[in-house]
């Protein structure tokens, strides 16, 4: 068993061998799941941040974080490996997948604003496929049609019993964060969505 | 389940996102630690519950987060206006259609 | 051969596909496509069920959703099993077993058919007026025998294996009906462009051309146009076709419910597939083409099997290829049963006689009758009929005689004219209109973005329906927004123009009071019920339906209300529309369980929120407890332990040596911002501006009413920057109160709030050795008792992982909560135990944590308190600020009731006899003698065994409570009464100074 292993290890580490074993565990490790027409799988670890700021502080930390903070509602903004998406008139969620820290990104900015690092409070589901939104649909009652939400629109939402925020990154392929423990529970009703999607 | 335009969001969306907040337009006294008990009273409990036109408030809270308010019919739940938090509260004539019936609202 | 009574080149099945089922044990054949009604009648099998109350055997009445007679239980095995299904709906597949219901021993021989004997006793009301008296006898008597002698189906006793699914769906339009009205009204929507919804609940489209054989549409036979159309829409992108699928709720803003039903008709359904789907359809644009439901006629004795609307003995014919009997009466109000008449001697049946209660019925059916050698009586009755098991005669009488003539049949059709379908329509809060001409209600003021088209809406004339329907469907689509060209035109024409029709008691059903004139055949109501219940003094008709139980059965009254109604108009000497019609309410139709529930069950309920540490605490035997959505250990038994054993050993070894405990479900929220402290300083009762970084005080939050909301520790991190925590339960709530005021009250502050509870995992390390377990591992922070003295806060690294640590103690130990990013909480909590436990210290759960806690007096809000409770109630003035000018609650705490001498306060209570254990919720008296209702002073909050102080130890609020430290007050428990002493709420180290160890 793996967990007495690391246990017995650990038991006889010197403190430098154990600051290496602060292994970093994701939520949805190893996960994988789909049908004929969904693949879902745990998106790849990145850090996060919740943004918040007023209007007038946009522009400053638009250049400090090196892409237009989205100011219309359901829009997201992407530069390279980090997107913002629109989550409210002051909040962002931002992404990067390089593992930028972007709170220190943020306070470069010199702009009067709050970053609260959320890199591990969420996880994300990657869906993609031809039934992907038909999935999501299994339980979000948001309108998913192309013309309605289309490529790079996002919005935080419901996913049956749970908060997800969507991100639509291609026509069939949806980017499905939420908190960590709720994971199990999303990526359980994306199983059953995809499959219903497939059928 | 009711369709809801956010002002925020610029867009009509499911009952499921929102949760409802009670009555709007009552506004906190700044001098709250001292009014009498029966302004307290009137600030704290007391509704109007009308049949008919409703100011209410709601959060878009699995949304954009924001508080906002609605006129809404309480027979028919139609929604006449919703709109941002802080704005004024609407004329009536301005939002009421021809034909609907008086509610009971102040 | 699938049935005596099929009639060779009748009907659109094919007569090589055939399939077999059983009905109550017995095996038929059925061809593929038939209904298990349909398959039944063409066995001969009339007789399929016992009514409710009275037990009297019952046939098919109808061929479609309204039927109220043929339930029956459908099975594919012992969990397979759905009880109360519509046999007229349910498609035959083959291996059915199919079952009647509501009878014992058999169908043909019932012990409670007696009821129809003892029927005086069952009258109108009966379960209000002879289950009154005496008291005692419902539960033992009453009540037993009712559910047994009253039951429809019997519910499967196993978890239903099959699965169910749910989708969300949008479209400009949708048309609820795939009729003649919904194919067009779909058709014109369509071709503008606009995502067309259309659904029926048939396996095909077509609706009524399935009987009518009278209808050509663009020079096809009605049902092949019907599925030609339906195939062309199918084929369209923007159109979505589903059969099978019920719209069975409109509710509000165009949102609509379908049931659709994937695998009941098939033999062998892929087990991937969902028995049924539900769909939450938003509609920009409703079209509802419901249709028109055929009433029968009311009369004596109407309902023995063989009796059945004119229609539904045409759809048998026309459809099924399935002669409902070998020499068929009439009974009619209405020209339209004269076409099954025709149909039916077309096909070789005999027509013993058309009765007609009007005096001129439609010229042009009277010369087709004529032309068949059909004889009709006009301005004649069916009076009465007989027959034990199947009808087997009528008696006709001229309108007005009572000398009947007896006519010998084994199939009566009936007919008193087509009620408009407007459930969706009153659903949907519309308004309804009284058609009087036509006696019946149409739809009248719309309440949302919809309309009706053809029979629901009182359109009759078949090209009129069309034309209305497709001006709809256009019309329908642009309000929605499309935009594309396209016209439509269809052209009809029919045999027949029909009139006619009547609502309310005929001839023979009486002024007497016995005669059984049935109106709900479902419930057994009878004309003289409704009579009787006017008589009773019952004036509205939704006191009528109460009373009488007319149009409450699964059926929703869909052929009775309008009989009811002008029954109760005439008893009343009112107008209908003066009497009113009673509410219709979802579902249309029955709906199962599993589709409401859909994927909502075993694992996902609902979400089982699990931490960061809850794989280690699994692999460590941990038992767990729900908290909300949470998982939390809840305590750590080791080999052969009992959980009491568990629970001590921990609380002994965290004062003795540490303990480690997840604290990871608690809430967090990161308050940024120039404002920060100001908005705490409105928010807690306490004062935060004094509060310097790296520093951390205990909170306490009020709602505007003066009572304790919530309550954590705030750290602050730096002059702008808080991380406050809350309760599990709280978190989300109070972040909702927050933002509530931030947004609302005090908007010009310039602060942030974000929720953080999932962000960081944390590790409690408490006990006299906590710093000896994590000192090696801590970097970048002086954790000396000096430099980190109680209540502090500060960032650095733990095993090379960032951490906000904190020294704080919800033990009265010297303590530390580590916080760690999650992702590595499992991590740093194995570098922690691997250090703990060679120590000798103990993981511990959140019994254990809740029994130290009580130890040192420390409250839980939500435990110890209710929503009632102040500050001073629970002893913790002291955080209230008495220099601030505002917080939330400041008003409320100064009210009258809550500044008054003898509140509810929390005191400590400790057992006479030290080995008894209170019952938490125990209420507490203060003279055990007193005579009942003896008065409460209050109860029992917490309770708990306290191994470290080597008794019990509990709180409660206790009127007066402090104030009565020291005396003696009791707990009358059923079995004995606890004599208790009121005491301070610290039970270990009073003095306090091991939490600064």
């Amino acid at each position: 068993m793996a967990d007495t292993q690391t246990l017995v290890r650990q038991k006889t580490a010197s403190k430098a061998e154990q600051a290496g074993l602060a292994t970093r565990r994701a939520p949805l490790a190893g996960k994988q799941g789909g049908s004929a027409t969904v693949i879902l799988v745990p998106a790849e670890a990145a850090s996060r941040i919740s943004l918040r700021a007023r209007a007038e502080d946009v522009g400053a930390l638009s250049k400090g974080l090196g892409l237009a903070l989205p100011v219309k509602p359901k829009t997201s903004a992407t530069a390279g490996e980090r997107t913002a998406l629109w989550l409210g008139p002051d909040e962002w969620l931002v992404i990067d997948q390089s593992g930028a820290d972007l709170v220190a990104v943020a306070a470069s900015s010199g702009a009067l604003h709050s970053a609260t690092d959320v890199s591990h409070r969420n996880t994300a589901v990657i869906v993609s496929g031809p039934g992907a939104a038909a999935a999501i649909n299994s339980g979000c009652p948001q309108d998913l049609a192309l013309a309605v939400f289309p490529v790079g629109a996002c919005s935080r939402t419901i996913f049956g019993k749970a908060e997800i925020v969507l991100w639509r990154m291609a026509e069939d392929k949806f980017r499905v964060e939420c908190w960590r423990s709720f994971s199990e529970y999303v990526f359980g009703l994306l199983s059953e969505g995809a499959e219903d999607a497939a059928l | 389940m009711l369709l809801i335009y956010c002002p925020y969001c610029e867009e009509e969306r499911s009952e499921l996102e929102f949760r409802g907040a009670g009555d709007a337009h009552i506004v906190r006294p700044t001098n709250i630690a001292d009014i009498t008990d029966e302004e307290f009273e009137a600030f704290f409990f007391l509704r109007d519950n009308p049949k008919g036109l409703i100011f209410e408030r709601w959060r878009h809270i699995h949304g954009c987060g924001r508080f906002f308010n609605a006129a809404r019919d309480t027979v028919s739940d139609r929604f006449y206006k919703t709109y941002k938090a802080g704005e004024p509260k609407p004329e009536l004539s301005a939002i009421l259609p021809a034909d609907s019936d008086k509610g009971a609202s102040k | 051969m699938s049935g005596a009574n099929r009639i060779a080149g009748a009907g659109r099945l094919t007569p090589a596909k055939t399939a077999r089922f059983t009905f109550d044990g017995k095996s038929y054949t059925a061809l593929q496509g038939d209904t298990v009604a349909s398959a039944l009648l063409a066995n001969g099998v009339h007789l399929v069920g016992r009514s409710f109350k009275y037990h009297r055997p019952r046939g098919i009445l109808s061929a479609g959703a309204e039927e109220p007679n043929a339930l029956i239980d459908v099975a594919r095995d012992s969990a397979r099993k759905q009880p109360n299904v519509r046999a007229t709906v349910q498609e035959v597949f083959d291996g059915a077993i199919v079952s009647s219901q509501n009878r014992w021993p058999s169908l043909a021989f019932d012990v409670n058919g007696v009821n129809n004997l003892l029927s005086p006793f069952f009258a109108a009301g009966f379960y209000y007026k002879t289950f009154m008296w005496p008291k005692n006898a419902w539960h033992k008597l009453y009540e037993p025998f009712i559910r047994r002698s009253a039951g429809l189906g019997v519910a499967p006793k196993e978890a239903d294996p099959d699965h169910y699914s749910s989708r969300y769906a949008h479209c400009d339009v949708l048309v609820v009906g795939a009729g003649i009205a919904g194919l067009s009204a779909a058709l014109a929507a369509a071709a503008t462009g606009a995502s067309v919804v259309l659904c029926d609940e048939q396996p095909e489209v077509g609706g009524a051309l399935h009987y009518d054989s009278g209808v050509t549409i663009d020079g096809t036979p009605g049902y092949d146009w019907a599925q030609a159309t339906a195939a062309r829409l199918a084929a369209m992108p923007n159109v979505k076709l589903m059969t099978r699928t019920t719209a069975f709720g409109y509710y509000n803003h165009n949102f609509v419910g379908l049931a659709e039903r994937v695998t009941d008709h098939l033999a062998d359904p892929d087990r991937t597939q969902p028995r049924e789907r539900l769909w939450q359809v938003r509609a920009k644009r409703v079209i509802i083409a419901n249709g028109a439901i055929e009433r029968h006629m009311v009369f004596a004795n109407n309902d023995r099997p063989g009796i059945m609307l004119a229609s539904a003995a045409r759809t048998y014919l026309n459809h099924f290829g399935v002669a409902v009997g070998a020499k068929v009466g009439v009974f009619t109000a209405h020209d339209s049963a004269y076409e099954a008449a025709f149909d039916l001697k077309r096909a070789g049946v005999a027509i013993a006689a058309i009765v007609d209660c009007r005096d001129r019925p439609g010229e042009a059916v009277l010369a087709e009758a004529r032309k068949l050698g059909i004889e009709v009586l006009t301005g004649h009755s069916v009076t009465n009929t007989a027959g034990k098991l199947r009808v087997s005669s009528m008696t006709v009488a001229r309108n007005g005689s009572n000398a009947g003539r007896r006519i010998n049949i084994d199939a009566l059709l009936v007919s008193a004219g087509w009620t408009p379908s407007i459930h969706l329509f009153s659903q949907s809060r519309g308004k309804v209109k009284f058609d009087a001409e036509h006696q019946r209600f149409l739809p009248g003021t719309y309440a949302q973005e919809s309309v009706s088209v053809g029979a629901c809406n009182g359109t009759d004339a078949l090209q009129a329906t069309i034309d209305e329907a497709i001006a709809a469907g256009e019309d329908m689509a642009r309000a929605a927004g499309a935009t594309a060209g396209g016209k439509v035109t269809v052209n009809a024409q029919s045999t027949f123009e029909w009139t006619g029709g009547m609502i309310g008691a005929g001839e023979g059903a009486g002024p007497d009071t016995t005669v059984k004139a049935f109106i709900d055949f479902q419930h057994d109501v009878c004309a003289k019920d409704i009579r009787l219940a006017v008589r009773e003094g019952m004036h509205s008709i939704e006191h009528i339906k109460r009373f009488t139980t007319n149009g409450m059965a699964s059926d929703q009254g869909k052929l009775s209300n309008m009989h009811g109604l002008a029954i109760a108009a005439d008893a009343l000497g009112k107008e209908i529309p003066k009497v009113g019609l009673t509410t219709f309410r979802a579902p249309y139709t029955p709906v199962t369980f599993g589709t409401l529930i859909n994927h909502s069950r075993g694992k996902l309920f609902d979400p089982a929120r699990k931490t960061p540490i809850h794989p280690w605490a699994e692999a460590h035997g941990a038992e767990f407890e729900d908290v909300g959505n949470w998982k939390r250990a809840w305590f750590f038994p080791k080999a052969g332990e009992t959980m009491h054993q568990a629970v001590d050993r921990e609380c002994k070894t965290v004062r003795n040596v540490a303990g480690v405990f997840d604290a990871s479900t608690l809430g967090k929220i990161e308050v940024v911002g120039p404002d920060a402290a100001e908005f705490l300083n409105l928010i807690y009762t306490n004062a935060w501006d004094s509060l310097k970084p790296g520093r951390c005080r205990y909170g306490i939050m009020l709602r505007e009413d003066g009572f304790v909301y919530d309550d954590g520790v705030v750290g602050r991190l730096a002059e702008d920057r808080f991380h406050v925590t809350t309760t599990t339960g709280g978190a989300p709530r109070v972040l909702h109160h927050m933002e509530d005021y931030l947004q609302t009250e005090f908007p010009h502050l310039k602060v942030w709030l974000t929720s953080a509870t999932e962000q960081w995992a944390v590790i409690a390390v408490q006990g006299p050795k906590a710093r000896e377990i994590i000192a090696p591992l801590v970097e970048g922070i002086d954790i000396s008792n000096e430099a980190f003295p109680h209540m502090s806060v500060a960032e650095g690294k733990i095993c090379g992982v960032p951490t906000r640590l904190f020294r704080m103690s919800f033990t009265g130990e010297l303590g530390f909560e580590i916080n760690v990013p999650a992702d590595y909480g499992q991590a740093i909590w194995e570098a922690v135990w691997a250090r703990a436990e060679p120590m000798g210290a103990c993981a511990y759960g959140t019994e254990t944590m809740h029994v130290l806690r009580a130890e040192k007096g420390y409250i839980i809000v939500g435990q110890d308190t209710d929503g009632t409770v102040t500050p001073d109630d629970a002893s913790l003035n002291w955080a209230v600020s008495k220099k601030k000018s505002d917080f939330v609650g400041i008003r409320g705490l100064k009210r009258p009731d809550l500044v008054k001498d003898g509140r509810k306060q929390l005191v400590g209570l400790v057992t006479k006899d030290p080995k008894t254990v209170l019952e938490e919720g125990a209420q507490i008296v203060a003279d055990p003698n007193e005579p009942k209702p003896m008065t409460m002073l209050g109860h029992v909050t917490s309770s708990y065994w306290s191994e470290n102080c080597g008794r019990s130890i509990a709180f409660a609020l206790v009127a007066g409570g402090r104030a009565r430290t020291g005396q003696t007050l009791y707990v009358p428990m059923p079995d004995k009464t606890i004599a208790v002493e009121v005491t301070d709420m610290v039970f270990f180290d009073k003095e306090g100074g091991r939490i600064h160890g």
